[in-house]
């Protein structure tokens, strides 16, 4: 269970960038953060990780306050929370199996992580992981010789060697195409339930967040405009999130979503057809 | 209705705006120039003495006398080779660290202008002088040359070594941070894959100019083959010289193409 309470970021420049944010996001529940660029999504992950300082607020994870931890213990607690990258984020000139390992590193000393030993269970886990994300042949490529949906399968993979009791999740769609946009939303989604596992999934893309997710938080300017069931994401809520902005645009992507999802329906009848 | 375009068009002056002072300084630098030119005082008895010179050691150059001096050439050879492997190794070690913590994005500010500074002063002080300084100290010899191509390469290397660092894709360290990483793990993780590469080309980089540094501070005591080709110029032993400069540029050759080979092979 995840609680953030008034949590404010106030950049160097004087930027505000996130303004008295409060949210609670109850175990298994996966939130799709909606907004435009330069909203506070981006900040707003990361504030729980504190891969950015908040300037103030509150930060509770299963009871602990991670904004008052001090270095140790906010690595132990960086530890339970998976994140998952925009352009994936893998170390490029390691291999598959090397990037899902580097997500037991907050469990390893060096020693073990520097001479890649690492404890049978984790390897282990690793391989079972890389199966479930559909990529067991590859486990010897290096990172940077993968497509980019398999990369980010990887980066899941990565996140999930955590064993992590949250999710936090960056554009993890920007930069793959639609179907595999699909693909990777359904397998983080599934994976999700699979686990009980909350989590908050950055999307600029209001239609794949629509379909996928649980509830969705709408941030304008660093302050949340809208919260609840993505069914009560009307025309009025969209505005008030993007401002008054021409719709056909984004009309005419949920229209080519659609259309991609019929294709692949229709292909995947023709495929039962033929057996 | 169809507007009507310009047809010429100069670019506009990048540097000096006004035409006149254009010409005012082009003018003061040409005059700076030829009356700089005038100072240097040229003695041209010396220049034919000197062309006379010149026709014996071109001379010397194309037939080159490896045997009658093949000791003194072959000891300062190795000298020089041994030199230049202990100083690049030694001196690689030592700027790994240093140029780590003259990152800005890995370092705290007091570690960051520590390293700097040490970074700086190996820049500053040329190779010769540097030599110089250790041969008064230590004496003639290998050990001097050791320890003035140890300190050359610490700024080379830490200095090139930090800006890549300071380069690297972000995204990759913060993935690693995010895992709940030591500091140690994503040097090991995140930044060392990154900047392997580039190290080991720069390290080999550095062992090719360290040979030919090694050959240029000899000649002010710090032993090597530099020492040698001192020892056959003042000997007026031209062919002996020719030699020892054939040997010097075929190793500096050897090095440049294995150490291209290698960069290319390690991606």
């Amino acid at each position: 269970m995840l609680t953030i309470s008034a949590l404010t970021k106030i950049y160097r420049t004087g930027d505000k960038a996130l303004t008295d944010v409060s949210i609670d996001v109850p175990k298994g529940q996966v939130v799709g953060l909606v907004g435009p660029s330069g909203a506070g999504k981006s900040t707003l992950i990361r504030c729980i990780n504190r891969l950015v300082e908040p300037s103030s607020g509150q930060v509770l994870l299963n009871g602990t306050d991670l904004v008052a931890l001090g270095s140790t213990e906010l690595r132990r607690a960086r530890r339970k929370i998976g994140m998952i990258f925009q352009e994936y984020a893998l170390v490029e000139r390691l291999t598959v199996m090397e990037n899902v390992l580097s997500g037991r590193l907050g469990y390893v000393s060096f020693w073990r992580s520097f001479t890649r030993r690492y404890p049978g269970a984790d390897i282990a886990n690793a391989f079972r992981l890389l199966d479930r994300v559909g990529l067991n042949a590859h486990y010897n490529k290096r990172a940077d010789a993968l497509s980019g949906g398999q990369r980010q399968r990887v980066g899941i993979a990565r996140a999930l060697a955590q064993e992590p009791e949250l999710l936090l999740i960056d554009e993890p769609t920007a930069s793959l195409d639609p179907k595999t946009s699909r693909q990777i939303m359904r397998l983080i989604v599934e994976i999700c339930r699979e686990r009980g596992l909350p989590a908050i999934i950055n999307i600029h893309d209001v239609v794949l967040a629509q379909q996928f997710t649980d509830r969705i938080i709408g941030l304008q300017a660093g302050r949340v405009v809208f919260d609840g069931p993505p069914v009560n994401l009307t025309e009025d809520a969209l505005t008030r999130i993007y401002g008054a902005e021409d719709w056909t645009a984004m009309r005419q992507g949920a229209r080519d979503n659609a259309e991609a999802e019929e294709e692949e329906r229709a292909q995947a009848r023709k495929m039962l057809g033929a057996l | 209705m169809s507007k009507s375009y310009p047809a010429t068009w100069k670019r506009p002056p990048q540097l000096v705006q006004s035409p006149v002072w254009r010409i005012v300084l082009s003018l003061g630098a040409i005059a700076y120039l030829l009356i700089a030119m005038g100072s240097v005082e040229v003695n041209w008895a010396r220049v034919i003495a000197g062309m006379d010179r010149a026709q014996r050691f071109i001379a010397g150059f194309l037939q080159p006398d490896f045997t009658t001096r093949w000791r003194d050439i072959s000891n300062g050879l190795m000298e020089s080779l041994t030199m230049t492997f202990t100083s690049t190794v030694v001196g690689v070690l030592i700027s790994v660290p240093i140029g780590v913590g003259a990152a800005r994005n890995l370092s705290p500010r007091w570690v960051y202008l520590f390293c700097r500074s040490v970074i700086a002063v190996s820049r500053a002080l040329q190779e010769i002088i540097v030599a110089i300084f250790f041969v008064a100290l230590f004496g003639f010899g290998a050990f001097a040359g050791f320890l003035t191509l140890t300190f050359a390469t610490i700024g080379f290397i830490g200095k090139l070594l930090a800006e890549d660092i300071e380069d690297i894709d972000e995204a990759q360290a913060e993935a690693i941070r995010a895992t709940g990483a030591s500091w140690l793990q994503l040097i090991n993780y995140a930044i060392q894959p990154q900047v392997m590469p580039r190290l080991l080309g720069l390290s080999l980089y550095r062992l090719d100019i360290n040979f030919r540094e090694s050959a240029v501070i000899g000649i002010v005591g710090a032993g090597g083959i530099g020492a040698a080709l001192n020892t056959s110029l003042s000997r007026y032993e031209y062919s002996s010289a020719g030699a020892i400069l054939l040997i010097i540029i075929a190793v500096v050759m050897v090095s440049e193409y294995t150490s291209g080979y290698v960069r290319r092979w390690v991606k």
